[in-house]
């Protein structure tokens, strides 16, 4: 028998107040931009005003004779020791890599590249000597049009390959063995819908600009970074650069916000490295804003075209999915892979007999694309949730039926889908029955009916989008199958210290996500210890030297694995000890409630404060125990992790001037268990709105020559608070089965959501006028251009 | 170079500085002043507001010498000296209405400036009079009610004439609160 001793309420499911806002609120923030090392100077880069050209000319020494400036060099300085910038996933054999130089030394690829850089005594010298630095060019043709680019006779990005395309990449379901022909589900189908959808390209636009600072002295060299990889990034520094890795330290230190833009090995951190070892001194550069528009990696920008088979009862055969990614001008460290994360997707949460999946990565003058919230899975779970819709006019049925029709019950879990994956948990009828009820989607259909009646100028539309995606990056045998460059596993150390108080370093690296609040009221749930016990260290691969960081939603999903097993291993560790002090065989020790007991003895038990002091006085420990508690735990993941929801937006359209407003807005999302609430919603939030912003405000535009026209804030335009709703955030709750805290990933979940409900709600407010598609942003000017097209009512 | 002196948070600063520096660079460069950050270089993203005689600003969009003899608050002088939180700090620690915290000071300073300005802002009043300041993971659903909040709690404070009135901020669902010190 049990005995059950008073306890602490449990910490895990509690909306616990973040541990990191008490800096941030008061300016105490470490940002990469507020470090200052004794002797340190500034860079100011110079980049291309042009796409494409030939240097012809260029001379940096007259910068060198202006004030401050104590170094000036260019791409053809450091052309045989710069190396290039890595790409760590080569998705087929034959990919074609060209060289990625941090500096361009012949040739510029697109506008913003780097080609000279100004050290400085001060940021205000070097930029102003940037003028001083002579270049001329030649201007070479230009391609920007990813389907011009893979035409016969299109210029090329790269003049030394004989094509623009990098790759092609198939699934085919019939070849994998996991599903039927898609040609034949065709030919059997009863309906073929065709539909083109294009992913804009957009900008993460994390609001903290990229900085870094190097110091190279002595035989060091120490890297701080607003990254979200500063593991990965000690690793490929260690290979680019041939440092030994024993002699890079790489700190995150405060990072605000990444969304996959800063998962990356930088051109600015390698350019950075290369001036502190020319001057012999500490550097750091912090680019604007502009700059960051312009050279931060961008996102999306996809053509698809997609075939959609199906019976007349709405019953999908098969599907077809033909992708065109423009990956810019270089590969990015991940780009070529962000559409392969897509790939397994299309399917979504339906039982899809056949599917075939052909994607062409292309080379284009543009700054290149690579992972941007989400990486691949908003971009299917766009066009599916889009073309479901289609599907549904096609055969007269609401489209939540059609998409009731072919989801996966609940009671068929686990199921391994077209694509061979394996949906551990779920439950779509549970989360969309939520979400219908929440919205009023009965109440709203028949307002639609009404106002469609009446001819009302403002018209209702009601977007759906029942999503899963896959997160939780990942089982490191099916990244290798992917011929993905690195595993997927994650790490956790728990220090016991003396005093029992705990520290706790964990391999991810987060830039907002709340890392310190969850990991504390995790382990002060496994080890019964008090939430302010805890102090989680994280991103300094001197303190955290092992780690995979923070992207693909994994942080809890893969990490929050690795700490409970860290735990486990110290309670395991404590047991003898405990034992030792109870004067008791170790059999008879149970831990519950924060202490350890005699089984069946309520009273007298230790905590693992008394078993600390004890290893740490280690006066009186039993032969063979090791006078720590410390433990490691490094968790390779068995499964990703199917997060999935039901999303409901109401938008009413002004059918003469085009503009949209969202009247309601309803995200059920189901991430199994639940560390923090409050934690899970607020990314709930922040990842409906920047779907929200794909669906209605954001694109980055290049002009014909390949500038950047929205190169400032004025232009690129994430949402304020007054272009976005209240939403309302429920959940279901599925636990995980295979994760020990039974939680998943919801740091993308709501982007991916989101985009297709807010375009499916405009495009269903103005079926009624003929259209059946508005390309994203659905800005005023291109929804009352669809309403101008569609052929419908006036 | 110009002589300029600001009050910055409390204390005198005399400096010499190039008439094109920015009231931002001044603040961070030479008064060491790093809470307040900059986040663009078109004044749209508002991640540099600090108070300016009371009054918010883009501390990026003005000189540092028209700020000559003007007081400047920074979200480092915002909490009182003893260290008790302001009561915007507070409610957008108690509403998560931060994650990365890049535009945290901005956000705060403007929404400190706007409660002085309105007492008792609407949604759509803390929506729009917030529109100047970007954030890019919140969605800002929970800054708009930790203004709410915190305007609240300031009229409390002030012990407003219409206290014992019935709020108009609508009773919202009271989250598990525990006491955590900041």
């Amino acid at each position: 028998m049990t005995v059950t001793a008073p306890r602490p309420a449990p910490e895990v499911g509690s909306a616990r107040r973040r541990k990191e806002d008490a800096r941030l609120i008061t300016g105490q923030t470490m940002w990469t931009e507020n470090i200052t090392l004794p002797g340190m100077l500034h860079l100011a880069i110079l980049r291309s005003p042009l796409a494409h050209a030939r240097i012809t000319h260029l001379d940096t020494s007259p910068a060198l004779r202006e004030p401050n400036v104590v170094a000036a060099f260019s791409g053809r300085d450091v052309a045989d020791t710069q190396g290039g910038l890595p790409c760590a996933w080569p998705v087929t054999e034959d990919l074609v890599m060209p060289v990625h130089p941090p500096l361009a030394v012949d040739e510029v690829r697109h506008t913003g590249e780097a080609v000279a850089v100004v050290v400085a005594r001060d940021r205000a010298s070097a930029v102003d000597a940037l003028a001083a630095i002579e270049v001329d060019y030649e201007p070479l043709p230009v391609v920007l049009d990813m389907e011009v680019a893979l035409a016969e006779g299109s210029p090329l990005v790269h003049t030394d390959q004989t094509t623009n395309k990098a790759y092609t990449w198939v699934f085919d379901s019939a070849q994998a063995g996991t599903g039927g022909a898609v040609d034949e589900a065709a030919a059997g189908a009863e309906v073929v819908i065709r539909r083109r959808y294009r992913q804009q390209r957009l900008i993460p636009a994390f609001m903290e600009p990229r900085s870094v600072v190097v110091d190279a002295s002595a035989d060091q060299l120490t890297l701080w970074s607003a990254t979200q990889i500063p593991h990965v990034l000690r690793f490929l520094l260690a290979v680019v650069t041939g440092t030994p890795e024993h002699r890079i330290r790489v700190i995150a230190p405060d990072v605000g916000g990444g969304f996959g833009g800063k998962l990356q090995m930088t051109a600015e951190e390698m350019i950075a490295v290369l001036a502190a070892r020319r001057v012999g001194r500490p550097v750091k550069y912090t680019e604007t804003r502009s700059e960051s528009l312009m050279s931060a990696h961008h996102g999306r920008d996809v053509i698809q075209d997609l075939e959609l088979s199906a019976r007349r009862d709405g019953t999908v055969l098969g599907l077809r999915v033909r992708l065109t990614a423009n990956l810019g001008a270089y590969l990015g460290l991940v780009g070529p892979g962000v559409p392969l994360l897509g790939a397994f997707m299309y399917n979504a949460i339906y039982k899809f007999p056949a599917y075939r999946f052909e994607c062409q990565g292309v080379f284009t003058n543009t700054t290149l694309t690579d992972a941007y919230r989400g990486a691949g899975r908003p971009e299917a779970t766009y066009a599916i949730e889009r073309i479901m819709d289609e599907l549904a006019v096609e055969v007269g049925l609401d489209p939540l039926e059609v998409r009731r029709r072919n989801w996966i019950t609940h009671e068929e879990f686990p199921f391994t889908t077209v694509c061979g994956l394996t949906y551990d948990s779920g439950d779509y009828e549970a989360a969309t029955q939520k979400a219908r009820d929440l919205f009023d989607y009965d109440g709203l259909r028949r307002e639609q009916e009404r106002r469609r009646a009446s001819g009302d100028p403002v018209q209702l539309g009601i977007g759906i989008s029942t999503y899963t995606e896959m997160c939780g990056l990942a089982p490191s045998r099916v990244l290798g199958s992917l011929r993905y460059g690195a595993g997927g596993w994650e790490s956790a150390s728990i220090r016991v210290l003396p005093t029992g108080k705990i520290e706790v370093v964990t391999g991810s690296s987060p830039h907002g996500q709340g890392h310190e609040t969850a990991w504390s009221q995790i382990v002060a749930d496994q080890l019964g210890v008090a939430f302010e016990d805890v102090e989680v260290l994280h991103g300094d691969t001197r303190s955290a030297y092992k780690g995979m960081d923070t992207y693909g939603s994994r942080s809890l999903a893969v990490g929050g694995f690795a700490l409970v097993n860290a735990c486990k291993k110290v309670v395991d560790k404590a047991k003898p000890v405990a034992a030792h002090l109870l004067e008791c065989d170790v059999s008879d020790v149970e831990f519950s409630g924060g202490a350890f007991r005699v089984r069946g003895t309520p009273d007298g038990g230790k905590s693992l404060a008394d078993c600390a002091l004890a290893v740490f006085a280690a006066h009186d420990l039993p032969d063979g125990v090791e006078p720590t508690l410390d433990a490691d735990d490094v968790y390779d993941p068995v499964n990703f992790s199917f997060p999935h929801g039901t999303h409901l937006c109401a938008v009413e359209v002004d059918t003469q001037t085009g503009r949209v407003s969202i009247r309601s807005y309803v995200a059920v999302d189901d991430v199994g268990r639940v560390v923090n609430p409050m934690i899970v919603e607020g990314q709930v939030h922040g990842g409906v709105a920047q779907g929200v912003a794909q669906a209605l405000f954001e694109e980055a535009v290049y002009d014909a020559d390949g500038n950047l026209l929205t190169g400032t804030f004025v232009d690129y335009t994430p949402p304020s608070a007054a272009d976005l709703p209240d939403i309302v955030s429920d959940r279901t709750e599925t636990p995980a089965p295979d994760h020990p805290l039974g939680t998943k990933g919801i740091g993308e979940a709501g982007t991916i959501a989101s985009t297709p409900a807010v375009v499916n709600a405009v495009v269903d407010a103005l079926r009624p006028y003929g259209v059946d598609d508005v390309p994203m942003p659905c800005t005023p000017e291109r929804v009352w251009q669809a309403i101008q097209n569609g052929g419908g009512r006036s | 170079m110009t002589r300029i002196q600001l009050h910055v948070d409390g204390v005198r600063y005399d400096d010499d500085v190039e008439p094109r520096t920015l009231l931002v660079q001044h603040l961070r460069d030479r008064i060491g002043k790093v809470g307040t950050v900059v986040g663009c270089d078109t004044s749209n993203c508002g991640a540099c507001t600090v108070l300016l005689d009371g009054v918010s600003v883009k501390s990026c969009s003005m000189l540092a010498v028209q700020a000559d003899g003007k007081a400047v608050t920074t979200i480092e002088g915002l909490a009182e000296p003893g260290g008790a939180l302001h009561p915007v700090q507070r409610a957008f620690h108690e509403r998560h209405a931060l994650q990365c915290g890049f535009c945290t000071p901005g956000m705060i300073m403007a929404a400190v400036s706007l409660l002085a300005d309105n007492p008792d802002p609407t949604d759509t009043e803390v929506r729009e009079g917030l529109e100047g300041n970007l954030c890019r993971c919140t969605g800002y659903q929970n800054i708009v009610r930790a203004v709410r909040d915190a305007a609240t709690a300031m009229r409390d404070a002030a012990g407003a004439p219409d206290a014992e009135a019935p709020s108009e901020v609508p009773a919202q669902a009271a989250p598990e609160q525990r006491e955590v010190t900041v």
